[in-house]
């Protein structure tokens, strides 16, 4: 234990101002941001990932949000295990055939009113894999999508002001 | 005739790694892999291919491995007589290949009681495949219903959980059904093949220069593993010989990628026992290795910097020196955080004893890569078969025995420390040199093998050349197929809620295998 607390105080507190340096506005805007969604939901946003066939680049960058740097959760954000649960999903890939009923399934389960987040290249357009016997291409194919985060994959500060612009929409 | 008299006696390939490729008949196939068994060597991978546009039926090709290094087998098929000799009662981890084979060409295992479908759930009909030549990439057919027989469990109290595809946590889809009593697992049966997306067929539209990009998306934490494969193959076909630098950089790249996977997974193995503090701490590492990592070379990842003939990254001394810093930063946080984790009675309750695979076990089951060397399964490329830049570098292969989930985390350590060590090595002996040469045409029908050691395990890259620098077919293949079915023996006997510390121990690849 006293080991554990030492190397706490050591490593001191790595979360940076969100979203960080690229935009000064952003700061104030995550704020209020922070704002809206205690006030709409009074409860911390609920996000419910999905991976539609993606290669796994996507999902290393959706695990960096949580880390300290960006601590997603001190932003009023958390993931969840049930798309029941969830506001919001994130969806990562060129949707395989073989995922393409999972993933309609997942979002009738998800309660109105709900945002989709589409992450990477491949879930924007399709990306490398396109359309084909096996993929349906991009997320928008299958349900409907509100954001596309670009990028391959998206870095966790892109993904991060994804988030936020699907909740400033609304 | 032994057989390295008769590997011997085969061709060797223009390779990077000693590889010898023979085409043989249907007896003489069974009978080498036999031999390769009975010595001690593995099964690497194994694919099909069509080859009736060249009038000469269909093939299945098997990677083996001995202590010699990598035998390939070409075994011609008859268009009317489309099967091959079952080789899972010899090699286990052949069982969902040979199935993958069925359902990619149409080519059956003769003798194998398992012929159920693998990587083909309801979107294309069972009489079609898609690896045929004949078979339209951009066909779609409509979604049938996938029906699939798990093996039943029944008995007294006996009940079934199913889960996935979609997961509670943030990974890939798939399917695991647990049949359990009380909380205690009998059996868990994977269905996998989800984020199967044609993979090998979209290679198949491509150039040699094109697939580049591919193959470092075929599992994105692999994609160094993966592009370096590729290259190799590449080079193999074209003879195209990178420059020493070029080399060098890709194993500070390689390195690279299996230090942040490590890291990443040290992190989530703390946070599975309940220890939160074990994921920040090693994820705030984990960044600061990305956040270099693209500062450095400009991709957080390191995608598309390994390429055919070289690199498309340079470092300078100032580079070196920040990637010096950078391992000396680590190295002194995570011999701290290793000091935590061996004295922290909680995490090692549930890392000991839990998940184990006995190394006779893992050896009958072929486990492989970093997973098996913590059962035991002495098998490292870097150690065994270095090739340059690892040929000046001695490495020093991580094994235990125990082939817990606590073996599982050690080999992780000292693997760490191991690619510190060797990066550091690189840095002080980085030779000049050209970064990307000219790769030249390859030739029509040409066979090349790319073959490197990535975190996980040995990525193979089979690659069979179309003329004007087209792919005719080509088999990316992850460690994950031999390990995904060993996880289903791991498991046995432990409860349900140690599952996922068990998997993320093996910290498997979807995309990969599914292809």
């Amino acid at each position: 234990m006293h080991q554990i607390i030492k190397q706490i105080l050591r490593t001191g507190i790595k979360t940076e101002t969100p979203p960080p340096s690229a935009d000064a506005n952003l700061r104030t805007e995550a704020q209020r941001l922070q704002q809206d969604i205690l006030r709409h939901l009074g409860r911390a946003l609920a996000i419910r990932h999905i991976d539609a066939g993606s290669c796994n680049g996507c999902e290393l960058e959706i695990h960096a949000v949580n880390n300290p740097y960006y601590n997603i959760e001190g932003l009023g954000i958390q993931f969840v295990a049930s798309p029941r649960h969830a506001d919001l999903l994130l969806v990562t890939g060129p949707v395989s055939r073989h995922m393409e009923l999972a993933l309609r399934r997942t979002y009738d389960a998800t309660p109105e009113p709900k945002l989709v987040v589409a992450i990477g290249d491949c879930g924007c357009d399709g990306g490398i894999f396109g359309e084909s016997y096996a993929s349906c291409g991009k997320v928008s194919n299958v349900i409907p999508v509100d954001v596309i985060v670009p990028g391959c994959p998206p870095t966790p500060l892109a993904i991060l002001q994804g988030i936020l612009a699907a909740v400033a929409k609304t | 005739m032994t057989l390295d008299e008769t590997m011997h006696g085969f061709p060797q390939l223009a390779t990077a790694m000693p590889v010898w490729h023979g085409t043989v008949e249907a007896k003489p196939f069974r009978d080498l892999c036999e031999e390769v068994r009975r010595s001690g060597g593995k099964l690497v991978a194994l694919w099909g291919s069509d080859e009736t546009a060249r009038e000469n039926g269909y093939a299945l090709h098997a990677a083996l491995i001995t202590v010699r290094g990598m035998l390939c087998l070409s075994l011609p098929i008859a268009v009317d007589r489309p099967a091959f000799p079952d080789i899972s009662d010899l090699f286990p981890g052949a069982n969902r290949m040979q199935r993958a084979v069925a359902d990619m060409l149409g080519l059956h295992a003769l003798g194998s009681d398992d012929q159920r479908k693998w990587l083909r759930h309801a979107s294309w009909p069972g009489d079609v495949h898609p690896l045929r030549k004949s078979f339209d990439a951009a066909n779609k057919f409509p979604t049938d219903s996938d029906a699939y027989a798990f093996v039943p469990v029944s008995g007294d109290g006996v009940h079934e959980i199913p889960v996935g595809p979609v997961h509670a946590g943030t990974i890939e889809p798939g399917h695991f059904r647990f049949s359990i009593i009380g909380e205690r697992v009998l059996r868990l049966e994977q269905r996998l093949g989800y984020t199967h997306k044609g993979i090998e067929k979209r290679f198949e539209q491509m150039t040699l220069t094109q697939g580049a990009k591919l193959a470092g998306r075929i599992s994105g934490d692999s994609t160094v593993a993966y592009a370096w494969a590729y290259a190799q193959a590449v080079e193999s076909v074209t003879g195209a010989q990178p420059s020493a630098r070029a080399l060098a950089l890709r194993g500070v790249l390689l390195e690279l990628e299996r230090i942040h996977n490590h890291l990443g997974d040290l992190g989530y193995l703390g946070n599975d026992v309940a220890l939160a503090f074990g994921f920040a701490q090693f994820w705030i590492l984990k960044e600061d290795a990305l956040r270099m990592n693209g500062e450095l070379f400009g991709h957080r990842y390191l995608m598309d910097k390994v390429l055919p003939g070289g690199v498309s990254c340079d470092l300078d001394e100032r580079g070196c020196e920040r990637i010096r810093q950078l391992l000396s930063h680590l190295e002194n946080e995570v011999s701290v955080l290793r000091n935590i984790y061996d004295e922290h009675a909680g995490a090692q309750d549930r890392f000991l004893s839990t998940g184990r695979v006995s190394p006779d076990l893992a050896a009958q089951l072929g486990l492989t890569g970093m997973a098996g060397r913590a059962s035991g399964q002495a098998w490292d490329l870097r150690a065994q078969f270095p090739c340059a830049p690892y040929d000046q570098l001695e490495v020093n292969m991580a094994t235990h025995r125990n082939g817990d989930v606590a073996a599982r985390v050690t080999v992780r350590f000292e693997e760490l420390s191991e690619s510190i060590r060797l990066i550091r090595r690189l840095l002080d002996l980085l030779p000049a040199g050209e970064l990307q040469i000219a790769v030249g045409n390859a030739p029509d029908k040409a066979f090349g093998i790319g073959w490197v050691e990535g975190w996980r395990g040995e990525v193979l890259v089979a690659l069979h050349t179309a003329p004007d620098n087209a792919i005719h077919r080509l088999h990316p293949h992850d460690p994950s197929w031999q390990n995904w079915p060993v996880l289903e023996h791991a498991i046995i006997g432990n409860i349900v809620p140690d599952f996922p510390l068990i998997n993320k121990s093996f910290n498997l690849s979807y995309s990969g295998q599914d292809l």
